[in-house]
């Protein structure tokens, strides 16, 4: 044999497999620290820039003092570490967990419709949400319950019956990727119109706190909002994060995964329920926020790995740092009114993905 | 030699001699009212090659289907222990695989190791060193990092057989392996399956529409028609010009070359112009 007679190019060529297998398998760590410096660098400018400047090395001390058994004098005044504590921090991080959860469960759902035009939204949870915070907003129903206030209720509720419908009429999750993706359409015009009616009934007042709902918002009361969505992001996160190999076997279509030993029907609905439950949450606490779940895994996909092993944590990453880097202009730049940041996401998001679109295009062809 | 399936075949060395390593016993499958595949027996042994032909429709790509779970059946496939197969015993070489856009030669091949992923969904080591065991063995190292969109039809099934084998399975299903190919590129895929079969001690279940290889590469045949087998035994048994000809429905002569079965369509005759009487 071959082997025998040439040992070295032999091991060259199994070490060669090795690497490549190895390649294959790993998860882009270059990309994911780069990921990580620029969240926190992001991080760091939105919690210095506003009305009440703070200086960077103020906040950095104030952050290290907070963690236990570091003691650093922060600098700041009490104010400034009020401003910091209760107004920046919780607006930023609520950002982030936003801006990474819509990321995670629009390269989830992409990855189960096998559809690049799949998001977040897909089966309903925006219309649902809508239909349900109009509901509650609009014809002053009280729905709070323990720590949830009314409109987030409302709005998760509705969300998940849009999402329960959809998969109803397509029935279960072990339909096949196209009937679903028609279930949810069908529900969410259906919604939507409900939506839009129960609007038109609205006094005007009411209304303008409608749409600017609708518009999506990053308004926090202290640590609330990021309490209410903190625990639908650490299981939902889990579970999605262990079902990315999924995600990938389902690539090459229902029949050759079942052969390789994937029941696709039951990866399907277990990840459709947590990108939807993750969804619901956001939706809940920030209104509909658009564009971030589409375009976000579009950009890891086009810019780093088409492996979704790849793509579900990065576009968490990418889409929190999105996220929380449009927020700042949300902010600041009408100051002192505010900009609806979902507004922002598409005017900022459309013009990136489409160089992004035409970058691949051109290296491509 | 680099054993790339030592793991399963070490099993059916000593205590499956005897039995077959699939059988199957009046396998029926049915869509809507129509039974496609009616009454199947067969019986693959260990290390053997058993060819399915019959024309297009007949119930061949059905049958292997049934096999690996993808079709409803009823009646019993069994492995040599008697257990119904799944993915960690049978692997599948379809007949039009999907190749995913922007997914490399080593991840697709490190899909062969999906029934045998944990709880975290992770490859283990073991199963990164199947896979690139697998792709030394098959010489496509040099390919591991390309897409396997941009693959030529040859250099895919080289592929596809490679992610089958990073499966493990003792047995081996192709599905009319050979169909999009050149004639080179066919008979280079049928002898690395052959060669499998022989180092790793493969059996291999294989629909095939090229009658001439079928002779060539199979121990046994079986002609199947309108889901009902006509012919079974060794191929010059069952490739006989006028059993080929009424299930193909047109004139087939099977001629020796060089000691090998060719089988070939009659010469078309042309009709002659009926001679103008004046």
């Amino acid at each position: 044999m071959a082997d025998a007679s040439l040992p070295t190019t032999a091991l060259t060529d199994a070490d060669a497999a090795h690497s490549a297998v190895r390649r294959a398998f790993g998860m882009s760590i270059g990309a994911a620290v780069v990921g990580v410096v620029v969240l926190v660098a992001v991080g760091l400018f939105s919690a210095t820039s506003g009305a009440a400047g703070l200086p960077v090395k103020g906040v950095l001390g104030a952050l290290f003092d907070w963690v236990p058994l570091i003691g650093v004098d922060s600098s700041l005044s009490t104010t400034q570490e009020n401003i910091l504590f209760e107004i920046r921090l919780p607006r930023l991080v609520l950002g982030m967990l936003v801006g990474g959860s819509l990321g995670m469960a629009g390269a989830s759902y992409q990855g189960v419709f096998r559809n690049p035009l799949a998001d977040p939204y897909l089966l309903g949870v925006s219309a649902g949400a809508g239909l349900g915070a109009v509901l509650a907003l609009g014809f002053g129903l009280d729905l709070s319950w323990g720590p949830f206030d009314t409109v987030p209720a409302a709005a998760f509720a509705g969300a998940l019956v849009a999402v329960l419908a959809s998969m109803a009429i397509a029935r279960g999750g072990g339909a096949s990727p196209a009937t679903l993706l028609l279930g949810g359409v069908a529900m969410a015009a259906l919604f939507s119109a409900a939506q839009t009616y129960a609007i038109q009934q609205l006094n005007e007042t009411r209304a303008r706190e409608v749409l600017s709902w609708l518009f999506g918002q990053l308004n926090t009361t202290g640590w609330k909002q990021v309490g209410l969505l903190l625990p639908y992001v650490v299981v939902c996160g889990v579970v999605l994060f262990i079902h990315r190999r999924h995600l990938d076997v389902l690539r090459v279509g229902d029949d050759e995964a079942r052969s390789l030993g994937l029941d696709p029907a039951r990866s399907r609905l277990v990840v459709i329920v947590a990108a939807s439950l993750l969804t619901a949450a956001a939706v809940s606490v920030s209104g509909l926020i658009a564009f971030v779940g589409l375009v976000v895994p579009h950009i890891v996909r086009l810019l780093i790995s088409h492996s979704y092993r790849v793509i579900v944590p990065l576009s968490a990453l990418v889409g929190a740092t999105f996220l929380a880097f449009v927020d700042i202009g949300a902010r600041t730049l009408l100051a002192p009114s505010e900009l609806p940041v979902g507004v922002i996401t598409a005017f900022v998001g459309a013009p990136f993905f489409a160089a992004v679109l035409w970058r691949d295009r051109w290296s491509t062809t | 030699m680099s054993s790339v399936l030592t793991a399963s075949t070490q099993g059916s060395e000593s205590a499956v001699r005897s039995a077959p390593a699939l059988s199957c016993r009046d396998v029926r499958v049915s869509f809507r009212d129509q039974e496609v595949v009616c009454g199947v027996n067969l019986e693959l042994d260990t290390g053997q090659w058993l060819g399915i032909i019959g024309p297009n429709g007949a119930g061949k790509s059905t049958l292997l289907r049934s096999i690996v779970g993808l079709a409803d059946y009823s009646g019993a496939i069994a492995l040599g222990d008697g257990q119904t197969p799944g993915a960690a015993d049978v692997a599948l070489v379809p007949q039009s695989p999907i190749m995913p856009k922007g997914m490399t030669v080593a991840e697709y091949v490190l899909l062969g190791r999906t029934a045998h992923l944990g709880w975290l969904a992770r490859e283990s080591r073991a199963d990164r060193e199947i896979a690139s065991s697998v792709l030394h063995r098959l010489e496509l190292t040099a390919f591991a990092d390309r897409f396997v969109s941009t693959l030529s039809g040859g250099e895919a099934q080289q592929v596809v057989v490679a992610r089958a084998l990073a499966q493990q399975c003792p047995v081996l299903l192709l599905d009319e392996p050979t169909s999009a190919l050149d004639l080179g590129h066919q008979v280079s895929v049928l002898e690395l399956v052959d060669d499998l079969r022989r180092t790793e001690g493969l059996s291999v279940l294989a629909a095939m529409h090229d009658l001439s290889a079928a002779a060539r590469f199979a121990d046994r045949l079986i002609l199947i028609d309108h889901g009902r087998i006509v012919a079974g035994g060794r191929p010059e048994a069952v490739l006989k010009p006028d059993l080929l000809s009424a299930v193909y429905g047109t004139p087939l002569t099977v001629q020796p070359i060089d000691g090998e079965l060719v089988v070939l369509p009659e010469p078309r005759r042309r009709a002659k112009p009926p001679k103008e009487t004046p």
